[in-house]
């Protein structure tokens, strides 16, 4: 029997919009790779606009480790480069032809090859940067030999994707899958499972792995929590970590000898008509998902979840590493007394609302900020939401001071943006904390090279 | 209400930076934001955000006063009254305290939101409604019959000295409020320190300590019954003699979780033990009273629900609070019973501890620090 870890503090936002369990199969003519979907890298081209690509065919590395490759994920022609202020490369859309042709990589099985031999072709076709670590959620390093591999297969956060449905029926290819990422470690992968209701069967018998199962709101399917109740990270530590649809594709890998990015992609929110899954591939363009299936007030478009997801455009494409698209309203009205009227209407983490009342009410949220930014008033709230024991507030208050001392102290290695998305959302002093964190890790991964 | 928010977007371009009212621009900010909720959006990070907002979490104290202060006006007429002999019908009472106390609580907001603002547009940041609070619990801790000129000093001095030389809301180390009423207590004893019993505009031939100087100096039998003390119809601090009032409070503040219950537990919890290390002593009769009394006399019950908890002067680790509180009844009791110059020890105790609070926190942390270490160096020894 797998073991259970309880986890008792944390808090699930309760939105309008989930995604149906019916899938759609969606065809866009417009795909893009996003250089700032991945963390600390300086990508340089490998294509110029016009160029025809391959799925699997190369289209910028990272300077500072230049045998970490982005390809494409579909083929056609590269339609536009997109630049921001500086120069920053932003998109890089690729208009697709009706059928993908596929780089070979040559099919193998993952048991018969050396870890180095693996690690070539995952770099070579560019299904390795779905490989993060801890600390600092930035592309996997091959030369490192982690201490474990963390697969959370389970996401807790509102309005999730379910990983049980998208794998359903792909058994096969998830454990070839995990077959190569079991020989990246010398440790052990962990799966991490929900125990409230039963898994898919591709997870529950999968091999290869130790499966951990949790109970618990959100923050629970954080993979930082899951690892901190496992094999917690101490200094030097380094853990890799992927989530299934990664698992996914690095088993089609093998199996069928090419960089097959398939996708589900649930599209979820209030302001969605028909929410449900969509197949498709990595970075795919919403604009087709969203055709006739939106309301038409002034919506916020979200690759990922409300609160890690970044905003992207109603033409924006669907990040490298999202499952989930999220649609809400902007909230940019003023409201008569809004902060002082008993409002039932409104939903809160504090029962000085009542949303907490009804705990079985769904609620639709706008992007307002409800209120002014302050300094640190309150005391023992992000406590509550952040299942760790590590001190919040004076990890926040480590960073802001920038005390590398204390930081690596209080734990900064442990956590991500995402695990403090909760406290900021809660703050009653509308701090941004998740920038903060993203500073103080940024900040020691320089210290630290 | 289209009206008014077309009146605030016409009126608006005047307080922006560079214009012909620019130095109002945090005051009308503040009174924007009071009559509207921003339409800002969120720009990074969470896209959503709770409904939760530093207005609501302050208005709830507010709230959580409310029974004190009404009790509080009543009280304060009941007792002129019952020294002068005279019968009143309850709202003539209430009448009498409220233009008592009202005027008090005028002066508080006018001095000490006027500074705030003026910190605010300096500063350059919008007006914080740490105040609303602070500016509620000053009345309620002074004797009605303060002038209100010692009123506005205090608050000034609370302010100014207290809050905003370190920065303002959430940046202080005392407790405004206490450190108002420690000013008023330190600059003018004659009129604070208990010597004389707080009765407004009582019968001149009524004289006496209040009931804790009188206990102080062997009086015992002076002490008001229990019950007395319980509900509260006894002289005292505007809005601290009533317990059952205080009660309503803590139960606001408690289900809200705007208050700590683990500093109202152990500041309870801290004064019951000293009261029972009284007991074993017991060498007078202070000492003998039963250590539960202890918690409905003077300032106790409301020190612990309303001013150990300020979150800012407080441990903000919540086993730090634990310590913080226990240790804050302990000393109140301490000090009431065996200081001869302080016949109310809360005041004192709870602004010893809002000093010693970042370093109650600081070892909690280096707890916390040395078990990652220990983590960590158990590893290596395998």
């Amino acid at each position: 029997m797998p073991t259970i870890t309880k986890i008792r503090k944390g808090f699930d936002i309760r939105l309008i919009g989930e995604a149906e369990k019916t899938i759609k199969e969606f065809k866009t003519n417009r795909y893009a790779l996003k250089p700032t979907d991945f963390i600390g890298i300086f990508p340089k081209l490998l294509i110029k606009e016009g160029d025809e690509v391959k799925a699997g065919s190369p289209v910028f590395f990272d300077k500072y480790r230049d045998n970490i490759v982005f390809t494409s994920p579909v083929s056609g022609k590269i339609s536009e480069i997109r630049r921001g202020a500086k120069r920053v490369l932003l998109e890089i859309i690729i208009n697709t032809d009706p059928d993908i042709s596929y780089i070979d990589f040559e099919k193998a099985n993952p048991n018969d090859l050396t870890r180095e031999l693996i690690i070539k072709k995952m770099l070579k076709s560019g299904v390795w940067p779905l490989i993060r670590q801890r600390p600092y959620s930035v592309i996997a390093d091959p030369a490192d030999n982690p201490k474990a591999i963390f697969i959370s297969a389970f996401d807790t956060s509102p309005l999730a994707p379910d990983y049980d449905m998208i794998v359903h029926r792909q058994g096969d290819i998830f454990q070839t899958g995990l077959d190569a990422i079991a020989k990246l470690t010398s440790g052990k992968v962990h799966l991490n499972l929900k125990a409230d209701n039963p898994s898919s069967r591709v997870f529950s018998k999968s091999k290869n792995v130790q499966i951990n199962e949790f109970t618990g709101p959100h923050p629970a399917g954080n993979v930082s929590i899951q690892i901190n109740h496992i094999d917690p990270i101490n200094k030097g530590d380094i853990v890799w970590y992927l989530y299934p649809q990664d698992v996914l594709t690095i088993g089609r890998l093998f199996i069928e000898g090419k960089f097959d990015a398939r996708r589900m992609i649930a599209l979820t929110g209030s302001e969605v008509l028909k929410p449900r899954y969509y197949k498709t591939h990595i970075g795919a363009s919403i604009e087709g998902m969203i055709e006739d299936n939106v309301t038409d007030i002034k919506k916020r478009f979200i690759s990922g979840n409300v609160l890690t997801g970044s905003k992207i455009e109603s033409t924006g494409f669907v990040g490298f590493y999202d499952s989930q698209v999220t649609i809400i309203p902007e909230g940019d009205h003023y409201e008569f007394l809004g902060w002082g009227l008993p409002n039932c209407n409104k939903f809160s983490f504090y029962r000085s609302f009542c949303s907490w009342m009804t705990p079985n009410k769904k609620f639709r949220i706008d992007t307002n900020i409800n209120g002014g930014i302050r300094a640190f008033v309150m005391t023992g709230q992000f406590e509550k939401v952040f299942p760790m024991n590590i001190y919040p507030m004076q990890l926040i208050k480590a960073i802001l001071i920038e005390d590398i001392d204390l930081m690596e102290n209080l734990g900064i290695y442990e956590v991500d943006e995402e695990d403090f998305a909760l406290c900021e959302f809660i703050s009653t002093s509308k701090i941004e904390i998740q920038s903060i964190i993203r500073k103080g890790l940024d900040l020691m991964r320089k210290e630290m090279s | 209400m289209k009206a008014l928010r077309n009146f605030l977007d016409k009126i608006k371009p005047q307080f922006e930076k560079g214009e012909k009212f620019e130095i109002f621009g945090s005051t009308f900010e503040a009174f924007e934001s009071f009559l509207f909720v921003s339409d800002k959006v969120t720009s990074k990070g969470s896209h959503i955000r709770d409904s939760i907002d530093m207005k609501r979490t302050m208005s709830v104290v507010v709230i959580a006063l409310i029974p004190a202060l009404l009790f509080g006006m009543w009280n304060v007429g009941y007792q002129h009254f019952l020294s002068l002999g005279e019968q009143a019908d309850f709202w003539a009472t209430f009448w009498f305290g409220f233009l008592k106390v009202f005027p008090i609580i005028v002066v508080c907001y006018v001095v000490g939101l006027g500074i705030e603002f003026v910190f605010a547009q300096v500063r350059g940041h919008e007006v914080n409604e740490g105040f609303l609070v602070t500016g509620m619990i000053i009345p309620l801790i002074l004797p009605p019959e303060i002038p209100l000129w010692m009123v506005a000093v205090a608050t000034a001095f609370a302010v100014i000295i207290g809050k905003e030389v370190f920065g303002g809301t959430g940046m202080n180390i005392l407790n405004p409020a206490l450190t108002a009423r420690a000013f008023l207590f330190f600059a003018y004893p004659s009129d604070m320190s208990g010597d004389k019993v707080w009765i407004a505009e009582k019968a001149d031939a009524l004289t006496g300590a209040t009931p804790l100087g009188d206990a102080l100096v062997g009086n015992i039998d002076k002490i008001p019954s229990p019950l007395e003390m319980f509900i509260g119809n006894i002289p005292g601090s505007i809005g601290e003699t009533s317990v059952i009032a205080i009660l309503i409070g803590a139960f606001i503040l408690l289900y809200t979780g705007a208050g700590s219950w683990r500093i109202m537990f152990s500041v309870v919890l801290g004064g019951l033990v000293m009261g029972w290390i009284f007991n074993l002593f017991a060498i007078n009769e202070y000492m003998q009273i039963p250590a539960w009394e202890h918690l409905i006399m003077g300032g106790f019950a409301f020190g612990a629900v309303f001013m150990a908890t300020d979150p800012v002067t407080a441990s903000q680790t919540n086993k730090g609070k634990f310590i913080f509180g226990f240790l804050i009844g302990l000393l109140a009791v301490l000090i009431r019973v065996i200081n001869p110059a302080y016949p109310e020890g809360m005041m004192l105790a709870i602004l010893f501890m809002n000093v010693f609070a970042p370093l109650i926190d600081h070892y909690v942390i280096e707890a916390n620090i040395k078990k990652r270490l220990k983590r960590a160096k158990k590893l290596i020894n395998i």
